[in-house]
C-alpha cells in the first residue's frame, strides 16, 4: 500500500541500453504508529467516556405563604412521609403523624422488600400501567413521545400517592439519593424534599423508646 | 564450488494497516470522550437508576466534598471572569487583569473572597495544593455561595445548576446548599449520580 513501484524502465531494458533503476517508494509507517499509540494512550487516560448520570428535581419554592397552605393540603390519605435518619434504616408513616402510637411509624430499609415493596403496593395501579406501557414500547406499538406523555399522565394522576421526604442532619447524601431512587423505581411522580420538623424527630425518638417518650411529653 | 543461495527475506512489516487502525481508534476517542475536569477533592457520587444524561453546555456545577466544602466550576471561561468581577464588586474587591487571567484558567474554584487575592498570587501548582483546604462559605452569616450563584446566574441566565456531592456528605451541608438555592428561586436543578445496575428495577 505504501509502496509505489515504478515499472517504467522494465519494458525498455532489452531495446535500449539505458538502465533505469526500479524506484520503490517505501514509506515506513512505524513512527506514525508510535505517535498514534501515544495519542491514544493520552486520550484514554485524560478523558472520560461516560457522561455522568443525573437526576432532575424540582424543589418547592421557599415562599412562606404557599408552603404552609400546601403542606396542609397534601396531608391527606395519599400522603406518605419518609424520614431518613441515616444508616441503612428509614422510617415512614402515612397520612397525619400520630404522636400517641409509636407503631404508626414504620421502620424499613432501602432493600427491595422494604420501602420499595410498600411504595409499589401503594402505587400499584400506576406501576402496572407503566409496566404495560413499557411492554408496548418494547414491541414498538407506541413511540417514545407517546410513552413519555402517557407515563407523565399516569404519574400525575389523582390517585397516586404523594411522598414527602424528610432527612435528618445526620443522614448522608447517599441516603437521600437512595430515597429519590425509590421514587423513580416505584414510578412516583409527586414527591418533595422537605425540612424535618420537631414532630418527626419526636416520632423517631418515640419509636426508639417504644412509646416511652409519648407518655411523658408531647411534641407541641 | 557450488553456492547455495539463501533467499534473502526482508523483515519489514507493513505498518500501514496498523496505522489505519490506530488513526481510527484515535478519531473514536477524540470524538466520543470529554476531558476530565481537575477537581480539588475526590468525590464519589452515589449510584442511582436514573438514566438522564447531563446536558453538555451551560453547566454550573457545585462540588461538595465529604467534609462539606463547597466548590464551583463553570464550563465557559468568559462566564467565570465576569462572575468573578461582579462577585468582587459585591464585596468591594477589584481584581487586576493578571489575576483575572489566572482565575480564567482555574478549572474549579472555591475560595473565600477575602483570600482570593492571595490565592491568585500563588503559582499554579501551589494553587492546586491549597485549594482543597478552602471552600466557599455557605453558612447563613456569611453566605458567599449564594452570592456566587446569584452573580453567575446574572451573567449567564441559561446556566443549569448541577450538584455533585460525595455519597458520604452529611445531609446538613446539602440542606444548606439547597436552601440557598431555594432562596434564589432556583428550584430546578440536577443531582449528579453514577449509574447503578439494578436488576430489581422491573419489579
Amino acid at each position: 500500500m505504501a509502496e509505489i513501484q515504478s515499472n517504467e524502465g522494465g519494458g525498455k531494458k532489452k531495446k535500449g541500453g539505458s538502465k533505469q533503476k526500479k524506484i520503490s517508494v517505501h514509506v515506513d509507517f512505524t513512527p506514525m504508529v508510535d505517535m498514534n499509540m501515544l495519542l491514544i494512550t493520552f486520550f484514554m487516560l485524560c478523558t472520560s467516556l461516560s457522561k455522568p448520570q443525573t437526576m432532575e428535581i424540582n424543589m418547592p419554592s421557599n415562599d412562606k405563604k404557599i408552603t404552609e397552605a400546601d403542606r396542609d393540603a397534601v396531608k391527606a390519605s395519599q400522603a406518605i412521609t419518609i424520614v431518613i435518619t441515616g444508616g441503612d434504616s428509614v422510617f415512614y408513616y402515612t397520612g397525619q403523624p400520630n404522636y400517641k402510637d409509636y407503631n404508626s411509624l414504620k421502620l424499613s430499609s432501602y432493600k427491595a422488600d422494604g420501602l420499595r415493596a410498600f411504595l409499589i403496593k401503594r402505587n400499584f395501579d400506576a406501576v402496572n400501567k407503566i409496566n404495560d406501557l413499557k411492554q408496548q414500547k418494547i414491541q414498538l406499538k407506541i413511540s417514545q413521545e407517546q410513552f413519555t406523555k402517557q407515563v407523565s399522565e399516569i404519574k400525575g394522576g389523582k390517585e397516586t400517592p404523594v411522598v414527602i421526604i424528610k432527612a435528618a442532619d445526620r443522614a448522608t447524601y447517599k441516603n437521600l439519593i437512595d430515597a429519590l431512587d425509590e421514587m423513580q423505581i416505584c414510578n412516583i411522580g409527586k414527591y418533595v424534599i422537605d425540612k424535618i420538623n420537631p414532630g418527626e424527630n419526636f416520632l423517631v425518638k418515640n419509636y426508639q423508646t417504644r412509646g416511652g417518650l409519648a407518655q411523658t411529653t408531647s411534641p407541641k | 564450488m557450488s553456492k547455495v543461495k539463501v533467499a534473502r527475506k526482508s523483515t519489514r512489516i507493513d505498518m500501514t494497516a496498523m496505522s489505519d487502525v490506530t488513526v481510527l481508534l484515535l478519531t473514536f476517542f477524540m470524538l466520543t470522550s470529554t476531558f476530565v475536569k481537575k477537581e480539588p477533592v475526590q468525590v464519589t457520587t452515589p449510584g442511582s437508576v436514573s438514566e438522564i444524561k447531563i446536558p453538555e453546555t451551560n453547566i454550573l456545577s457545585i462540588l461538595i466534598d465529604p467534609k462539606g466544602k463547597v466548590f464551583m466550576s463553570m464550563d465557559k471561561q468568559a462566564d467565570m471572569v465576569n462572575t468573578l468581577d461582579s462577585v468582587g464588586s459585591h464585596y468591594g474587591v477589584t481584581f487586576t487583569e493578571q489575576e483575572k487571567k489566572k482565575f480564567r484558567i482555574a478549572q474549579t474554584f472555591g475560595i473565600p473572597i477575602k483570600s482570593m487575592k492571595a490565592y491568585l498570587a500563588l503559582k499554579g501548582e501551589e494553587q492546586d495544593k491549597v485549594l482543597g483546604n478552602y471552600g466557599i462559605p455557605t453558612d447563613s452569616l456569611d453566605n458567599q455561595f449564594k452570592v456566587w450563584i446569584q452573580k453567575a446566574k446574572a451573567v449567564n441566565p441559561a446556566f443549569r445548576i448541577a450538584i455533585k456531592a460525595d455519597q458520604k456528605t452529611p445531609y446538613k451541608v446539602i440542606k444548606d446548599v439547597m436552601s440557598s438555592l431555594q432562596d434564589l428561586r432556583e428550584n430546578r436543578y440536577n443531582l449528579i449520580t453514577s449509574l447503578k445496575n439494578q436488576s430489581a428495577n422491573k419489579k
